[in-house]
């Protein structure tokens, strides 16, 4: 197992995972992710992009390799230990999921909550971010009440609120027009001048150039293709496709 | 985003807040899962517990208190009844009797039962003209106290002291008599302590069964609460403090429903006259017992959603 450098903050090395007994969805996946930078993660249905989702933000365990995150083996670290983790990723759900019993600010404190930040020292900055989203005249408003797209403007709003470490998100702009898209991506990259490593699972071609820094994942049957070593050792800004 | 304008860092929060490093706070545990209350019957179920409950343990206190009440007026207590059927020699042997008892080892007082006492004790079954009129013999009592439970030893020196003096005369130990009823006393003690046992494990049972059931309805808020950062704890709290408002509103029922009952028979036996059933009393300290019937129901009922949630959480990732 090669060990993590001082500053990524992700390493998966020959990472395999397999559902029961059923054939592996992803396999020999190796890739290191860093501070700050910018990564789209792209392939067909059912190349395995939620399932490596889902290792990144420590939903599931693979069934074989190694997986370094924040400095730690991610493989054998206990159960208890994973809360304080998953605070540091920010997660946007494939299908949101926000929870329907509370209002677009309870959605979006959330994360604030859960890490035991007092209630007032929560309400401006989720205030704050509801407005930056557009959603300032919603706040009150129950999931149900919303469309798709201020539904998840909520779900990203959760997930960046708490300025995470890695921000994984499953086909973030699917619910939301071509501007709102844009803008959306406009947000994850302020996020990543902030230090953040913006990991962004989707299908939409065009959104790849809109972020000319980023990395390319491009996942096909559950292999990651990386033939330059970039998702290894990425070039400096500016360098990248 | 037109809030986001003339804006380049989105707005979110400060590194002394974020992460959660600081010890977790109870106060947004509440909305984390939505009303999770274990379900609609589970403070009825509570009630009818604690209210069986209590009045087994009003039982099993009364008939602890009427054994202790019983077993303390008849400590060390021996009855000697002399038969002698005629009144001159009987109360003859009786004087007899009294000196050479009181030198006795092991006696701490010898009495005689006044004839008004005996008379009281007779006339309920054979009548005041019976009893007024002389014409039914009632033997002589002397009753003895002695240092410690009487043992046989002790019953057969009392005996070799009495056969010269008052051939006719009869040596009874009171615990001899009553031993049979003190049985039966503590085996219905057993029954209400079994019966109690019981009721705390069909409660936890049922507390089991709904936590389960809620966890399951709530399968996918909580897993997005774990993948937001949410421990077992937290998520943990919320049912407990749920199933402690249903305990402690169905708990507060089933006393007041039990209090009644007990208020109730009380009334029935205190008609019984001051007989052994006329000792089986409730004492402040009883009242108190059962009144934190309900509390331990409470606790009991928080422990084991706490453990069957923790134990459920503990098999998601």
């Amino acid at each position: 197992m090669t060990t993590a450098s001082e500053d990524e903050i992700v390493r998966f090395d020959n990472v395999g995972l397999r559902y029961g007994t059923g054939k592996e969805v992803l396999s020999d996946v190796s890739f290191s992710l860093y501070p700050g930078r910018f990564y789209f993660l792209t392939g067909a249905s059912g190349a395995g992009k939620t399932s490596l989702l889902k290792l990144l933000y420590l939903a599931q365990r693979p069934s074989r390799g190694a997986i370094s995150m924040f400095g730690q083996d991610a493989i054998t670290l206990p159960r208890d230990r994973l809360p304080g983790y998953r605070r540091r990723i920010g997660t946007v759900f494939q299908n949101f999921r926000l929870l329907q019993h509370l209002s677009a600010f309870d959605n979006v404190a959330l994360p604030l909550r859960v890490a035991g930040v007092a209630e007032k020292d929560l309400r401006k900055p989720v205030g704050d971010m509801l407005e930056w989203v557009g959603l300032a005249d919603r706040v009150d408003a129950r999931p149900a009440t919303l469309s798709g797209g201020e539904q998840q403007r909520v779900a990203i709003a959760r997930a960046v609120i708490g300025r995470p470490d890695m921000l994984v998100a499953d086909e973030p702009t699917g619910n939301v027009d071509p501007d709102m898209a844009v803008k959306l991506m406009r947000l994850f990259e302020a996020l990543g001048r902030l230090g953040t490593a913006v990991v962004v699972a989707t299908h939409d071609l065009h959104l790849l150039r809109k972020v000319p820094d980023s990395l390319i994942m491009r996942l096909d049957k559950g292999k990651l293709s990386d033939p330059t070593g970039a998702l290894r050792y990425p070039p400096r800004k500016g360098l990248s496709a | 985003m037109s809030g986001a304008k003339g804006k380049s860092t989105p707005p979110v929060v400060k590194d002394s807040v974020r992460r959660g490093w600081r010890p977790l706070g109870a106060s947004g545990d509440t909305a984390l899962v939505p009303q999770a209350r274990m379900s609609g019957p589970m403070p009825w179920l509570i009630a009818i517990m604690v209210a069986i409950t209590v009045v087994a343990a009003a039982g099993a206190l009364a008939l602890g208190n009427m054994a202790a009440s019983t077993s303390a007026s008849i400590e060390g207590g021996v009855t000697v009844q002399v038969l002698e059927p005629d009144e001159s020699e009987r109360s003859r042997q009786v004087e007899l009797l009294l000196p050479a008892l009181q030198g006795l080892a092991g006696v701490v007082s010898v009495r005689r039962v006044p004839q008004e006492e005996l008379d009281a004790l007779v006339e309920p079954w054979l009548g005041e003209e019976a009893v007024e009129g002389g014409n039914v013999p009632i033997p002589a009592m002397v009753d003895i106290r002695l240092r410690g439970e009487p043992s046989s030893a002790a019953i057969d020196r009392i005996e070799q002291v009495i056969a010269p003096l008052a051939p006719d005369a009869r040596v009874d130990a009171q615990a001899s008599w009553l031993g049979p009823v003190f049985d039966a006393v503590e085996s219905l003690r057993w029954m209400a302590l079994a019966l109690i046992v019981m009721l705390a494990a069909a409660t936890s049972a049922a507390v089991l069964l709904a936590a389960r059931t809620a966890i399951n309805a709530h399968r996918d808020t909580i897993e997005v609460v774990h993948m937001l950062g949410g421990t077992d704890g937290q998520i943990a709290r919320v049912f407990q403090r749920s199933i402690a408002l249903d305990a402690a509103g169905g708990g507060a029922i089933g006393l007041a429903v039990a209090l009644l009952t007990i208020l109730a028979l009380g009334l029935r036996f205190a008609g019984l006259g001051d007989g052994l059933a006329g000792q089986a009393t409730l004492e402040w300290n009883d009242w108190l017992a059962l009144a934190a019937v309900p509390i331990v129901g409470v606790f009991l009922a928080m422990a084991t959603a706490r453990f069957s949630v923790m134990r459920a959480l503990g098999k998601m990732l």
